[in-house]
């Protein structure tokens, strides 16, 4: 099919959406389905209008949109820009293609470089998502139930400060402090401990410190939220009642703290798996990040068809990872946003 | 099984507040036991501190004539039902019963038995497989006590559990709980700030006030024979007259102040010249009687049915009760009145340490 007839089609469909999804609501008021008030009733004409127009502008210029353009060039072929809308303009599948079975030329049967790289993301996104929340509980733990007023806010300020350094700086932070020549190393060989500096960075120790902290927040606040409104005397009960502190944490905090815990690790997993300054700075030279991939795909091959396509890749086995996990977890979406 | 608890010069700081200070009790084993006081007057943290949340500043907690001192709040045999029940609400009803003995690591049979017995106890027989936020406050009421229960404990506590419920429901819970300590003997240690429900399920009762153990005894004693000002206002209504000792014979004591003067029984033996209270309850208070008189104006007059309360002002801007059954006639609103009361049922006390 002719690629050219795909932007007026990518700009027509959320704009149709819309307009069906108005003409269902009509519908079911006519129906009786809906009562009450119209939008415009308990608005206002003028406010109405100004919502709708600031709401579909943002929802669909700086969200839909662009996202949808992305999908759409994932399935163009990589072209000079004299011959984008010729002849051979045409939609095609080779960018996936690329993904699973490496270039036509390639001797080799499937890219497990690229599949390789994208699985081991994945994995070690799942395991910085897990350390991060074995770290966070803890620390949630105590904000909401044990610190009171003036530590707690003493806490919140440490947690919050550093995270106005921004990460290209942080992430070159840690590689200062994880270098050969690096602080740790220093100090552990001034202290007798080590005889040659560990090569933390070749051993990707200080990419995952830095995957690890970059969104530890993340992790905090929904854990602090979720188990904050526990109430204490659910706690002492469980203790009353006999209850040793692990299993007190383990079949009472947890699963009252679920969407929270849902919440938190969701954001960090996607984050973390989506990365790109952490794995570019801080990477060894053999580590394999996906997110340097696509980055490489864009800036690198100057092939942003396919760099859109990685990146669709791996947004959707995040997306399915994580519905997935949730349904095992007897979630609901709703669930988390409590 | 059940076992005693003994407080032995129980003390308890919370930085410079004294909580609890220098409280020494034993409360018997099997006994219905309430410590009524009003809001912040300890009850709570003496709660706590037997059941092991709290340490005692000074003096010990001793259950079944041991120590509790340095026994966590999960290892001792007590269970105590929270103010606000505290159910796990991610649980169903019987996994909420079987909490304690899962902790305890009973199999699976023989605690799904044993909750049955309990769902059975409290009349929740059905039950069990609901939502805890299905049941209605009473229910929930229940599922607490058969949680607490369902670990054996030889000491049950009680912090103020009937609060929450409306008043119909908390009469009948009452009675539910009375039959329920019967029913299983243990010593059930019951705090609240009603002295109807202390009055109605305890076999004692100690008054408390500021932190201090102000009178321990059954009902009638805490009721009928108070030993300080506080007893007497705080339990039941008191009208209080206040003056100084001017003459004691025979158990007897007069007091005037600027009422009058009046005799009425004197169990402390306060000595001459005392300031003293003189307390005499709204339904010794008789329209037109000799002894003991005083002249007032009836301002008010409350019909209850069974009951009717007068409301006096005397001239000095005193203000008495009087507590009328059904057949008595009441006097006419705003006209003077004179009213007296025997000396017997009134009593003569130190006043207020507090006040």
């Amino acid at each position: 099919m002719q690629a050219a007839l795909g932007h007026p089609f990518v700009i027509a469909l959320p704009f149709v959406v819309g307009v069906l999804f108005w003409l269902v609501a009509l519908r079911e008021r006519r129906r009786g389905l809906i009562t009450g008030q119209t939008f415009f009733q308990r608005n206002g004409t003028a406010v109405g209008l100004f919502l709708i127009a600031a709401v579909a502008f943002w929802a669909v210029f700086m969200i839909v949109l662009p996202q949808l353009f992305m999908v759409e060039m994932s399935f163009r072929p990589k072209l000079p820009p004299s011959a984008i809308g010729g002849p051979r303009d045409l939609y095609t599948l080779q960018n996936y293609h690329y993904f699973l079975f490496g270039s036509p030329t390639s001797s080799a049967e499937w890219n497990f470089i690229h599949i390789k790289a994208f699985f081991l993301t994945i994995l070690a996104s799942i395991l910085v998502t897990i350390g991060n929340f074995l770290l966070c509980y803890p620390l949630a733990f105590y904000m909401a139930q044990v610190a009171n007023g003036a530590r707690l806010r003493f806490l919140l300020l440490l947690l919050i400060t550093p995270y106005w350094v921004n990460e290209i700086l942080r992430a070159f932070a840690f590689r200062v402090i994880f270098s050969s020549g690096g602080l740790i190393n220093k100090l552990l060989l001034a202290a007798g401990l080590l005889h040659e500096p560990i090569d933390f960075l070749g051993m990707d120790v200080g990419m995952y410190a830095g995957l690890s902290y970059a969104y530890l927040l993340l992790m905090v606040f929904p854990l602090y939220n979720a188990i904050e409104n526990l109430p204490k005397a659910q706690i002492e009960a469980a203790r009353d009642l006999g209850a040793p502190w692990w299993h007190i944490h383990v079949f009472i905090v947890m699963p009252f703290a679920k969407p929270g815990i849902a919440s938190g690790c969701t954001l960090v997993f996607m984050l973390t798996s989506g990365a790109l300054a952490a794995p570019l700075v801080l990477g060894g030279p053999r580590s394999l990040w996906f997110t340097p991939i696509v980055y490489d795909r864009f800036y690198q091959a100057f092939n942003w068809p396919q760099g859109s396509a990685y990146a669709f890749i791996l947004l959707l086995t995040c997306i399915a990872f994580v519905l997935a996990v949730m349904r095992f977890g007897k979630l609901s979406l709703g669930e988390i946003t409590r | 099984m059940t076992a005693d608890v003994e407080l032995d010069g129980l003390t308890v700081r919370f930085g410079s507040f004294t909580a609890v200070a220098d409280a020494n009790l034993r409360i018997r084993g099997g006994e219905f036991f309430s410590f009524l006081g009003p809001s912040g007057c300890g009850k709570t943290t003496i709660l706590r501190t037997i059941s092991g949340f709290i340490d005692p500043t000074q003096g010990a907690v001793r259950i079944g004539g041991q120590d509790m001192r340095g026994i966590g709040a999960n290892k001792r045999p007590t269970a105590l039902i929270f103010q606000s029940l505290a159910l796990f609400p991610m649980m169903s009803v019987a996994d909420n019963i079987g909490y304690g003995l899962r902790v305890r690591g009973v199999g699976k049979s023989v605690r799904q038995k044993k909750v049955d017995e309990l769902l059975h106890l409290v009349a929740l027989g059905d039950q069990g497989a609901k939502k805890v936020d299905e049941l209605s406050g009473g229910q929930r009421q229940r599922v607490a006590i058969a949680r607490a229960l369902a670990v054996e404990p030889q000491v049950l506590l009680l912090d103020e559990p009937l609060s929450a419920l409306d008043l119909k429901l908390r009469q009948h819970m009452r009675n539910e709980l009375r039959a329920i300590q019967k029913r299983v003997g243990i010593t059930f240690i019951y705090i609240t700030h009603d002295q109807g429900e202390a009055l109605t399920m305890s076999d004692r009762i100690a008054v408390m006030n500021r932190g201090r153990i102000e009178q321990v005894g059954d009902g009638r004693d805490v009721y009928n024979a108070p030993r300080t000002a506080f007893v007497a206002s705080f339990v039941g209504e008191n009208n209080a007259i206040v003056g100084f000792v001017t003459d004691v014979a025979e158990g007897m004591a007069v007091i005037e102040g600027k009422l009058g003067r009046f005799r009425a029984t004197n169990p402390l033996g306060l000595k001459k010249g005392a300031l003293a209270t003189l307390f005499v309850r709204p339904e010794a208070l008789r329209f037109g009687a000799a002894d003991n008189s005083l002249a007032a104006i009836t301002r008010e007059i409350a019909y209850e049915g069974n009951l009717t309360h007068v409301g006096l002002r005397t001239a000095e801007d005193t203000h008495l009760t009087v507590l009328l059954s059904a057949g008595e006639a009441a006097p006419e609103m705003d006209a003077p009145a004179s009213v007296g009361f025997d000396a017997a049922r009134a009593i003569i006390l130190p006043p207020r340490q507090d006040d």
